[in-house]
């Protein structure tokens, strides 16, 4: 470091000599630039460079220029007045004919020009809006979109120019005015609801893969700009349902496109599934968008975890019971080792806390708390917002546990007076507010703080904290113990606002409550006697220094004294009782607790945490059992414990609940007590023990988010499904079931008939569960030796309506029949999912044998062939050779394998396009090997191809269709055979089974007519108009494409013909 | 852009922070994402951001990111950002170290 440093100076008195040498050319300055930038990026001062990068910007030629300009816009903050200097140099490249100066001009004005230079350059660039050149148009629409974020006011004029950006012909210049758009819908979304159409054609055209190739990232089109749209949407559709309903479609779509597994698609995902949870529901698309939320909270991949979570976060704000489903995985991020997860999953519960469950998650959350010190700040204020909302539900020993853990510190002490100074501040936040409304817990928890750590905050005038304290104090509905608790507070504020207290005081001092009036005597006495405060409330000592009398041996000779003059020894409560209730012979009360968790008796000298107050409270006289129990510094986990028993699920919770904690008060009471007892009775492994520990947290943590039945979120399940899920451990199952103490939950999995709600709920956690929605991404090549059916049902669902996974073999028919779809299994992964058709066989030798499958890509035919060696041995230098007249190839892979082993399978395929189309086209090829070296073998084949391979269909909307028909020239009309024998609408059953065929898109049927449309590939499309005219469609052809039309009217008459 | 060392190789600040406390701030939020195992996820909190961090050999790259932005469409686009530049100048991770030895030994 400190050589470094010493580099650095060396450099800097360099560059400085350098740069004030008259003789330093441009080239030479250039490189002292780059010099300068690179020591301001390790943060050594080069102002004096500053000057002379203006003048580079100003006189150098293109490349210094930019030089010059990139150190401004790293040197220059918004308004650094050198700026001034830079003006003219801007204006002059902006309306410089050379593209590159423009474009440095237009960074640097987005990147450094401050408000106030804004009007100077804004005609300019407002032009730019229409440049030839889409780079600069683009660069125009970033300026102006850091200009409204600057300066809205003065770009307010060109709002309709951002429109004429939005619908630019170039991608990039559209993609750049969401920019702005988002932040203006963002601000109001009520002014930009008309352009939702807008943005769901773009997001259908970018799903779609109308991008360029250039704005593909990993075969996912232009995801960044997907993002962008879906927040957009979403704003739009915020509590909105008819906007919402537009774009329903669209999001179906993506959620359908983006089954890719790759990271980017993911992040799109996340952002789908917070649109569709943003906008107005659609029970559908909910039940998609949970669905998703699985993939990801189950994933292994760590990233994927994190974002399940986060996107868990968020709906279950909308939904709580979504958390229900992941339960066991939440439980176990809890205990992760990765803070960020922890983190994220203690913010998943904060949003699913209610009454019954505050208490398990506060607990929770303390424990996290302990565990880190360097990120207590977030985790304070989250507990703020939990004591506000779970509040007089909570147990007495939560905001004590609280207070313990500010009191008690960690060892580093600039860490604890942090932490103390933001609770100092966010209370004082809170009770300048409305703090009526607020638990009584909270403002005792909150007063305790203040008159503990409010000194710490020097910026605080302490008057202020007394006249807030003293507010609370005058407040109807605040309880006569909180009146207590801030009064003490009030008390351990410091001297020299006695005039104040005084007041206070005396005010007090005729207070119906006793022990009001007793602590306003002792204030009004300490705030006299400074001194006497000094030694009673001695300043910032460690409260675990303070020694307390607990057998208040103090007192001793005043009670001699008073047990000589006659008066009664004293009897403990307990003792007193038992008295009482022998007088009453019968006791219909339970023995109840007790340590009284009042505050009635304690006195306002203790300088400590109110938990020990109450308890050197309770411990007075010689209840000695008490005191040893306290004394130990355990917490009151019995209250908590209660709350499991009476709430939580699992039944042999109540019986151990049953008996009252003092009947045992030898046994620690922790919350593995039970489980301590169920293994008494029957000893289980151990790991299922812990996982019992995890339901048994889990259903204390998910209590109250919904009934047992209604955990379904399709609401469909008949029997109530099991509340918590248990880990695909093999054994578990057994030894859960033998357990006793778990009978209910065993019982109730095998009873419930795995309804479709159950086995999605199980879905991938459980193997023997029938796989829903997640084997598709998960299935590996083991499953795919399952019937075809399945998969073909599975991937359709996702897939959806347009694209039917396996097509039918229309003109294949003649081939020999299919052959093991098995083959399938070894697609490459990139292609797996796409549909396909069935494999078929091609030919074979005694060595080879050759199938093919044709699948189908948007904007390509993929024929893939599988090449097996049907012999023991190897063949080596297998090379397929293809061709085809009618049709180009766009890219092959794995056409030449070196060595093929024996019994194994190889696969090529090959991209094929169409660009003119023809109503079947023939291919022919060759495959050459080598069983024995130089000696070749070829074995020739061929196959047919049919257009509808080549058909794909066209999504668009009816207006678009209306506009796309009259640009369209050539026309074909022709009537086609309705079905009329299925029953239903002879139209719409004759538009499906057309559309099933040849892959069309079904735009909008209106009373009697069809709209369709399809495209050749991502080529020229092809609109089909139909109409029922007697007992015959009419169909009329539009295609840009002369042949085109007649080719699609060829393939009608035969599908109809067909069926 | 930093190197295991935690050395600052490439840095840009979209807000304007003072260039004395530059150093500082990349040095603290370099050590939290240096002190993350593999198996951790890419995700830090830092102060009121994000960082997301993804590692090329002995090169990290961090950007800080708001709240509400989208984490994994970040790490995403560092990636990007990287096959731009391995693109552009062949071998990113052997260029960037390579430059940066150059630079120092002009300096001495």
């Amino acid at each position: 470091m400190m050589e470094e440093e010493k580099l650095m100076k060396q450099e800097l008195s360099a560059m400085k000599e350098q740069v004030s040498s008259p003789n330093t050319s441009m080239k030479q300055m250039r490189e002292v630039m780059v010099r300068a930038m690179y020591c301001e990026m390790l943060g050594y001062d080069a102002s004096f460079t500053y000057i002379h990068a203006i003048k580079l910007a100003q006189q150098g030629s293109v490349l210094e220029k930019r030089v010059g300009y990139l150190a401004v816009s790293l040197f220059l903050s918004e308004g650094h007045e050198l700026l001034l200097l830079l003006v003219n140099t801007v204006l002059k490249d902006l309306q410089s004919t050379n593209l590159i100066e423009a474009c440095m001009a237009l960074t640097v004005v987005a990147q450094v020009f401050p408000k106030d230079m804004i009007p100077a350059v804004l005609p300019l660039v407002e032009d730019k809006l229409s440049h030839p050149k889409e780079i600069i148009r683009r660069k125009a629409v970033l300026a102006l979109y850091k200009f409204y974020l600057i300066a809205p006011n003065q770009v307010q004029h060109i709002h309709a120019k951002f429109r004429k950006a939005l619908c630019d012909k170039d991608p990039g210049v559209m993609t750049s005015s969401l920019h702005i758009y988002l932040q203006l819908i963002r601000e109001s979304p009520e002014g930009y609801k008309d352009l939702t159409g807008s943005f769901v054609a773009i997001m259908k055209q970018v799903v779609g893969g109308k991008l360029p190739m250039d704005f593909y990232y990993h075969n996912v089109p232009a995801p960044w700009l997907q993002i962008q749209l879906l927040r957009i949407l979403s704003l739009l559709g915020r509590e909105d349902q008819s906007t919402s309903e537009l774009m329903y479609e669209v999001l179906d779509e993506s959620l359908r496109r983006a089954e890719m597994n790759h990271n980017i698609t993911y992040a799109i995902l996340y952002e789908c599934v917070k649109a569709i949870y943003t906008i107005h529901p659609k029970a559908e698309l909910l039940e998609k968008a949970a669905r998703c939320i699985g993939n990801f909270v189950l994933s292994p991949k760590i990233n994927l975890k994190y974002l399940g979570l986060k996107a868990l976060t968020y709906v279950v704000q909308h939904d709580a019971k979504l958390a229900l489903q992941h339960q066991m995985t939440i439980i176990e991020c809890l205990d992760h080792s990765d803070f960020t997860i922890k983190r994220e999953t203690l913010e998943l519960l904060f949003r699913i806390t209610n009454a019954q469950n505050v208490t398990v998650i506060v607990e929770k959350m303390l424990d996290f708390l302990r565990g880190c010190k360097d990120e207590h700040t977030i985790i304070h204020l989250t507990m703020n917002d939990v004591f506000s909302i779970g509040g007089d539900s909570l147990q007495q020993d939560v905001p004590n546990n609280f207070l313990r853990l500010l009191a008690e510190g960690s060892e580093c002490k600039e860490e604890d007076d942090e932490l103390r100074l933001i609770a100092v501040d966010s209370y004082l936040t809170v009770l300048k507010g409305d703090a009526s409304h607020l638990p009584q817990h909270f403002l005792q928890v909150m007063s305790w703080v203040l008159g503990e750590y409010s000194h710490l905050q020097e910026c605080v005038d302490q008057r202020e904290v007394i006249r807030l304290l003293t507010k609370l104090l005058d407040e109807r509905s605040v309880s006569s113990e909180t009146r207590v608790w801030i009064l003490s507070a009030l008390t351990k504020i410091p001297e020299g606002q006695t005039d104040l207290i005084q007041e206070l005081a005396e005010s007090l001092s005729s207070s119906q409550d006793t022990v009001l009036r007793q602590q306003a005597q002792e204030l009004r006495h300490l705030s006299r006697d400074s001194q006497l405060q000094e030694c009673v409330l001695p300043r910032g000592a460690p409260w675990d220094s303070m020694e307390v009398d607990s057998s208040l041996s103090f007192l001793d000779g005043f009670v001699s004294e008073a047990l000589a003059a006659g008066a009664a020894p004293y009897k403990p409560p307990h003792q007193r009782q038992e008295e009482l209730s022998e007088e009453r012979a019968l006791n219909l009360e339970p023995y109840s607790f007790s340590l009284p968790v009042s505050l009635s008796s304690c006195s306002i000298t203790d300088r400590q945490s109110p938990t020990l107050l109450s308890v050197s409270s309770g411990v007075s006289g010689n209840s000695t059992e008490l005191s040893q129990k306290e004394g130990s510094s355990t917490l009151i986990l019995e209250g908590v414990k209660r709350v499991w028993g009476k709430d939580g699920y699992l039944p042999q919770k109540e019986t151990a609940a049953t008996a009252p904690p003092v009947d045992e008060p030898g046994i620690a009471v922790n919350p593995s007590g039970q489980q301590e007892a169920a293994e008494r009775i029957e000893p289980q492994p151990e790991p299922s023990t812990r996982n019992q520990d995890k339901q048994q947290l889990a259903s204390s943590l998910f209590v109250g988010l919904g009934t047992q039945s209604s955990i379904s979120l399709l609401g469909k399940s008949e029997a109530p499904p099991p509340r918590f899920r248990k880990k695909p451990r093999p054994h578990e199952s057994s030894s859960s079931s033998s357990s006793g103490t778990s009978e209910r939950s065993s019982d109730s999995s095998s009873r419930s008939p795995h309804s479709k709600t159950d086995s999605f709920l199980y879905g991938s956690l459980l193997e023997e569960e029938p796989v829903t929605c997640t084997s598709t991404t998960t299935n590996g090549l083991s499953q795919n030796k399952h019937a075809e059916g399945e998969r073909r049902a599975n991937t359709s669902q996702i897939l959806g309506s347009d694209m039917v996974i396996v097509r039918p073999n229309t003109i294949q028919d003649r081939h020999p029949p299919s052959v093991s779809s098995d083959l399938t299994a070894l697609l490459p992964s990139e292609i797996k999912d796409l549909p396909h058709s069935d494999v078929i066989s091609l030919t074979s030798d005694p060595s080879l044998s050759l199938a093919s499958c044709r699948m189908f890509r948007d904007e390509a035919l993929l024929l893939v062939i599988f090449i097996c060696n049907c012999t023991e041995t190897v063949i080596k230098d297998v090379a397929v050779q293809l061709t085809c007249e009618e049709l180009e190839t766009a890219s092959l892979r794995g056409n030449v394998v070196d060595c093929l082993e024996g019994k194994s399978t190889s696969v090529c395929h090959y991209a094929l396009l169409m660009d003119e189309p023809h109503t079947n086209v023939s291919f022919t090829g060759t495959v050459s090997y080598q069983t024995q070296p130089g000696h070749t073998n070829t074995l020739p084949f061929s196959g047919t191809l049919s257009t509808t391979d080549f058909i794909r269909p066209l999504v668009i909307t009816t207006e678009e269709y209306g506009k796309l028909w009259l640009s369209l020239s050539h026309d074909v009309k022709q009537n086609l055979k309705l079905l009329t024998d299925a029953g239903g609408d002879p139209l719409k059953t004759t538009l499906n089974a057309l559309k099933d065929a040849l892959q069309l898109h079904v735009v909008d049927i209106i009373g009697s007519e069809g709209i369709v449309a399809c495209r050749l590939l991502s080529g020229a499309p092809c609109l089909l108009h139909c109409r029922v005219n007697g007992s015959a469609l009419a169909v009329w052809l539009r295609s840009p494409h002369p042949s085109f039309p007649d080719c699609i009217m060829y393939h009608c008459q035969r599908a109809l013909a067909e069926l | 852009m930093v190197n295991k060392q935690g050395q600052t190789r490439l840095s840009k600040y979209y807000e304007q922070v003072e260039l004395g406390k530059r150093a500082a701030l990349e040095a603290d939020m370099v050590r939290g994402c240096l002190a993350r195992r593999k198996e951790e996820c890419s995700f830090v909190e830092y102060k009121d951001y994000k960082l997301v961090y993804r590692q090329y050999a002995a090169l990290f790259i961090v950007v800080g990111i708001t709240e509400n932005e989208n984490e994994l469409s970040i790490y995403e686009l560092v990636h990007n950002f990287v096959e731009v530049l391995d693109k552009y100048f062949s071998r990113v991770g052997l260029t960037l170290q390579l430059q940066v030895v150059m630079f120092k030994s002009e300096k001495r």
